[in-house]
């Protein structure tokens, strides 16, 4: 453990060192971290942070969650029926190719400004890597698996989505990090609260730390999310990390 | 067979909803087509075309030759990469998006804040691809090359880059769709340097809903294109690789 925590000896210095070359060099608008810790705590302490943050995670949590839910089940529904895949699969080539930013004009026009658009554009952007990662697990599943599930009297879709899980997770890690994408560029675009809004904020009256302050509670969302699924995905498919090392 | 009565049913749904009035707004997909059809021949939409594609291209191109020989230099030495790898998969996850705002200060020109966030974007995938590749390389094909006395830029010219190409391909590939999204999302933020995001915001404020959608079917004809060319350009290159 220790030796492993001695190879993020970087990430200290790499942080020290934007504090001495910013400090030095006076760079307007790479303020260095002391300075964003500090305007952090100051907005902590008198704006109301909460009204900001809340909504977005909200929007986050359920975007995302609806989004997994109908990747999967569309996926898996599709994988598992030839027919229905050839019917649809134009169509899905089509709809992940079209960069989800291109849609937020076009759900400007049919959601209201706010949260509707937000989990439009965050549904949106996380349901293809779902979808077309379940849909490519469940179409290859062993037919020995299935047999056997028959003999055994095991109901079929619990055998085909074990056999498909570790493809589905493979799409569920991409789309945590898809899910955070669209939240910002969604709520810089159109939003009148949330983390992206308040960026705009500070942009609009050259508040340079608070913009920072952005970036850097962004960022270590992005960090925690992405560590959180990692462990959950751990945790979930331990079984299946077991068999195939053996 | 199947495939085509696939789309057809569907553009016939669409085409219904449109002409019935189901969803508010939105017109019939046969009108969205031909203001499609009309876009191809649109001077000032092809323009926005090629300021979108050109940031697309000069961006990736900036980031390849930048970040596969960082890539290159940091996965060689094993202690520099275990200290690297850290920090870059730290860095990775942070939304480069989130660094629009930051950008318009730095580049008053939109369109090189456009290629900057693209660089920045697409520097992460071919990094972290070059650097797996290159943990990825037989060691024992690379100490046979020793034995036989060839020098370490040998050995990286005709083992360790031969076998990540694989890897850094992939990354490209990675890169070339993330292209379009950050080139897009900038256009929407930052107007006046054109494109096909600042031609959506236009047909936005002036309500025409056929030639936002017709649009948006260009971006994702452009999407599928650009993945169709770099695939086929992968297994191209790559071609001793499928045939082993």
């Amino acid at each position: 453990m220790i030796r492993r925590l001695a190879w993020y000896w970087l990430i200290p210095v790499a942080a020290l060192a934007w504090e001495v070359v910013t400090r030095s060099a006076g760079a307007v608008y790479f303020p260095p971290p002391s300075t964003i810790l500090a305007r952090m705590r100051e907005m902590a302490a008198t704006e109301d942070v909460a009204a900001d943050l809340v909504p977005s995670l909200a929007r986050l949590a359920v975007g995302w969650a609806l989004a997994a839910a109908a990747g999967v089940a569309l996926g898996v529904l599709l994988g598992r029926s030839p027919l229905l895949a050839k019917l649809v699969e134009p169509m899905v080539h089509f709809g992940r190719s079209v960069p989800p930013a291109a849609l937020l004009p076009v759900f400007l026009v049919f959601f209201k400004v706010g949260t509707p658009i937000q989990l439009a554009a965050i549904v949106y952007g996380v349901l293809w890597p779902v979808l077309v990662n379940s849909m490519d697990g469940a179409r290859h599943v062993d037919t020995q698996y299935l047999d056997t599930a028959q003999v055994f009297h095991l109901p079929r879709w619990r055998v085909v989505l074990a056999a498909a899980a570790p493809k589905i997770f493979a799409g569920l890690r991409l789309s945590v990090a898809l899910a955070l994408i669209m939240m910002v560029i969604s709520e810089l675009y159109a939003s009148s609260e949330g983390i992206g809004h308040r960026m705009r904020e500070a942009e609009g009256s050259v508040d340079i730390p608070a913009m920072w302050a952005g970036i850097v509670l962004l960022g270590v969302l992005g960090v925690v999310l992405n560590g959180l699924f990692l462990a959950v995905e751990r945790r979930a498919l331990r079984w299946h990390r077991g068999r195939t090392a053996a | 067979m199947i495939r085509t009565l696939g789309v057809l049913g569907f553009l016939l749904v669409l085409e219904a909803a449109g002409r019935l009035g189901l969803i508010e707004a939105l017109p019939p997909v046969s009108v969205v087509l031909v203001t499609a059809a009309g876009l191809a021949v649109d001077g000032s939409f092809l323009s926005d075309v090629g300021a979108t594609l050109s940031a697309c291209a000069a961006g990736l191109l900036i980031a390849v030759v930048t970040a596969v020989p960082a890539g290159l230099l940091l996965g060689t030495v094993p202690a520099v990469e275990r200290s690297v790898r850290p920090l870059v998969e730290f860095l990775r996850p942070i939304p480069s998006l989130s660094l629009i705002p930051l950008a318009m200060f730095l580049w008053t020109d939109s369109h090189d804040a456009k290629i900057a966030l693209i660089v920045y974007t697409c520097s992460w995938p071919l990094l972290i691809n070059t650097m797996y590749g290159l943990a990825d390389v037989d060691p024992i094909a690379k100490d046979t090359l020793r034995g036989f006395g060839f020098g370490p830029m040998a050995v990286l010219w005709r083992v360790s880059l031969p076998s990540t190409a694989p890897f850094i391909a992939t990354g490209v590939r990675i890169a070339v769709s993330v292209t379009l999204i950050v080139a897009v999302s900038v256009e929407l933020l930052a107007g006046g340097g054109g494109g096909i995001g600042a031609y959506l915001v236009q047909a936005g404020s002036a309500n025409r809903v056929d030639r936002m959608l017709a649009a948006t079917v260009w971006a994702g004809a452009l999407g599928l294109a650009a993945n169709a060319l770099f695939t086929a350009a992968e297994r191209r290159l790559l071609r001793w690789r499928w045939a082993t």
